[in-house]
């Protein structure tokens, strides 16, 4: 069975992450990447989740579906506190963040919390939970998402999570002083943002996805990088990984 | 409520060392209508489910609720009517069951306010409390708008010069807490995730406890390292095993997924009604937690502490 969007997502993500650094996940996609890369090629790669856990290791099968229950904890160095595990973050400790969001921006902002004015929300979302607090502290943030049209649009509604802001300096501007958003990362390619303006821009395809149709999916203008490479197709292996560690399908789709 | 205000008030808080044990039905008359409540747990988590049926029952009204990340315990205490403000930096039950249908209603509908903060703002704010100070300092929150929708507010650092994001101090009035095990005075200890129980209970100025068993102060004293919540913060102690489910409580048992799954289907199928349905069967139709315990039954108790126990080997 070929790879669906959800495994490129975990796949494409999973790559990113290097050996003995410490990832701060959230469930979902972000704990499937987290996973594969410590069965694969990061095996000292640390996870930690926000609900209090620090270095879990994920039972196949039983995948947790929130930060905070027994299964996201199994096997876990330390339980600390929801506050602490954040003051870890906000020390410097976590290399690695992962986000996703209803709504992003060309700068990297996100919008989990209101569609629509936020006095009168058209659609009310769940909120931030950790994800304003992971944009800001973690030292090289990951956005993984879904690539639609209505998800990558020019203006978010609400900023839960800032990216860049307005673009250039913006970022360092509001206080924000840690923290890269360095990749996006979706089912149909892998986006980073230029290093002048902090503007979103095309890096690589995923295999087989042309770039007229990553920019129709995209909702604003996407320049290109000088050259847009096409990402490996995700191996027998990591699908084999992913499969067993989710076989009721709960975040693969 | 200032920080120096919320000081006076422990001042005047009854520190006796006397037994606190009491039925949940009792305990659950310290909320009084117009109380902040602070939950403790962390969505499916210890959500002290135990006093919170008994504060349904008891129709209290005009609450506000605070929670790390809500479950669908706000939902039940909005179609009760027992609350229109929620403070949450989360409100749903997970990825696979979608957006809270009641939230979105009562949100969208202007019937309800959520205040939503970042996850580690809002720990802050109850941390700040449970150190006596008015704030804590954070960079969490600059850049978004959760900033300008709150009552957090900005500062140039005294020190360095950089930009700060201040969150204020919360105290609520009661904090409602359920934990592994407490002796009658109200020490109590935790298994596993501590999520922000132990900060809430000095934040508040009232206390309710459940726990899954009550043991002796001398089996306290033989693990004191292991005690998080002192006995002065405490003004009731409720037994109550199985108090937090269909919950999960660390080692014990986990949540009961297929309960909280019929749920949220029944929910995004038949919206307010079926919530109300919902109330009806396992709140008020239930005069005892036994007779709630004896609605899932015992065999289904069992198989979710197997479950735990597997989880925590």
């Amino acid at each position: 069975m070929p790879a669906t969007a959800s495994e490129l997502l975990a796949v494409t993500a999973s790559r990113l992450l290097g050996d003995h650094k410490i990832v701060f996940a959230g469930v979902g996609t972000p704990l499937l990447a987290s996973a594969l890369a410590k069965s694969t090629h990061a095996p000292h790669l640390t996870i930690v989740v926000e609900g209090g856990v620090v270095g879990l290791e994920v039972l196949p099968g039983r995948l947790p579906i929130s930060t905070n229950e027994m299964r996201a904890g199994r096997r876990a160095v330390m339980l600390p506190s929801i506050t602490q595990t954040f003051l870890y973050a906000q020390r410097g400790f976590f290399d690695y963040g992962f986000l996703g969001g209803a709504q992003i921006d060309p700068h990297g902002n996100i919008n989990t919390s209101v569609i629509g004015p936020p006095d009168h929300p058209r659609v009310r979302l769940p909120g931030s939970g950790g994800a304003c607090d992971i944009i800001t502290h973690c030292r090289e943030i990951f956005i993984v998402t879904m690539h639609e049209r209505r998800r990558f649009v020019e203006q978010v509604d609400f900023i839960t999570s800032p990216g860049y802001l307005g673009g250039h300096d913006a970022r360092r501007r509001a206080g924000l002083l840690f923290g890269e958003i360095t990749t996006v990362i979706t089912n149909l390619a892998l986006m980073r943002f230029d290093s002048e303006t902090r503007r979103m821009r095309l890096d690589a395809v995923q295999a087989g996805v042309t770039v007229d149709h990553v920019r129709e999916q995209t909702g604003f203008d996407l320049p290109m990088a000088p050259q847009v490479g096409e990402l490996a197709v995700p191996s027998e292996e990591e699908l084999r990984f992913l499969r067993l560690l989710d076989p009721d399908r709960l975040f693969l789709g | 409520m200032t920080f120096v205000e919320a000081r006076r008030r422990m001042e005047g808080k009854d520190r006796a060392l006397r037994d606190k044990r009491m039925p949940a039905g009792d305990a659950a008359r310290l909320v009084h209508d117009g109380h902040h409540v602070a939950i403790g747990g962390c969505l499916y988590s210890r959500t002290p489910l135990v006093t919170l049926r008994e504060i349904l029952r008891l129709r209290r009204v005009d609450l506000t609720l605070s929670r790390n990340l809500m479950c669908y315990e706000g939902e039940l205490f909005l179609v009760a009517g027992a609350t229109r403000s929620l403070v949450t930096s989360w409100i749903g039950i997970g990825l696979p069951w979608g957006l809270s249908r009641i939230t979105r209603e009562f949100v969208e509908g202007g019937q309800a306010r959520l205040e939503e903060w970042s996850h580690l703002a809002l720990g802050l704010r109850y941390r700040a409390a449970a150190m006596g100070v008015p704030f804590l300092p954070t960079l969490s929150m600059l850049g978004s708008d959760l900033l300008g929708r709150t009552s957090a507010r900005t500062m140039t650092c005294p020190f360095t010069g950089e930009t700060l994001c201040l969150v204020p101090a919360l105290f609520p009035d009661v904090a409602v807490i359920h934990v592994h095990r407490a002796d009658c005075f109200g020490n109590a200890q935790i298994d596993g995730y501590p999520h922000m129980d132990p900060d809430l209970a000095a934040a508040a100025a009232t206390v309710i406890l459940s726990a899954e068993e009550i043991v002796s102060t001398d089996e306290i004293r033989r693990t004191a390292d292991r005690t998080v919540i002192p006995f002065f913060t405490v003004d009731a102690v409720v037994e109550a095993p199985f108090g937090a489910y269909p919950h999960e409580c660390y080692g014990r048992y986990e949540a009961d997924l297929d309960h909280i799954g019929a749920y949220a289907r029944g929910v995004a199928a038949g919206g307010a009604a079926a919530v109300q349905a919902y109330l009806d069967e396992y709140v008020y139709g239930l005069d005892t937690f036994d007779a709630y315990l004896e609605r899932f039954g015992a065999g289904r108790l069992r198989r979710q502490q197997q479950a735990a126990q597997e989880l925590t080997r």
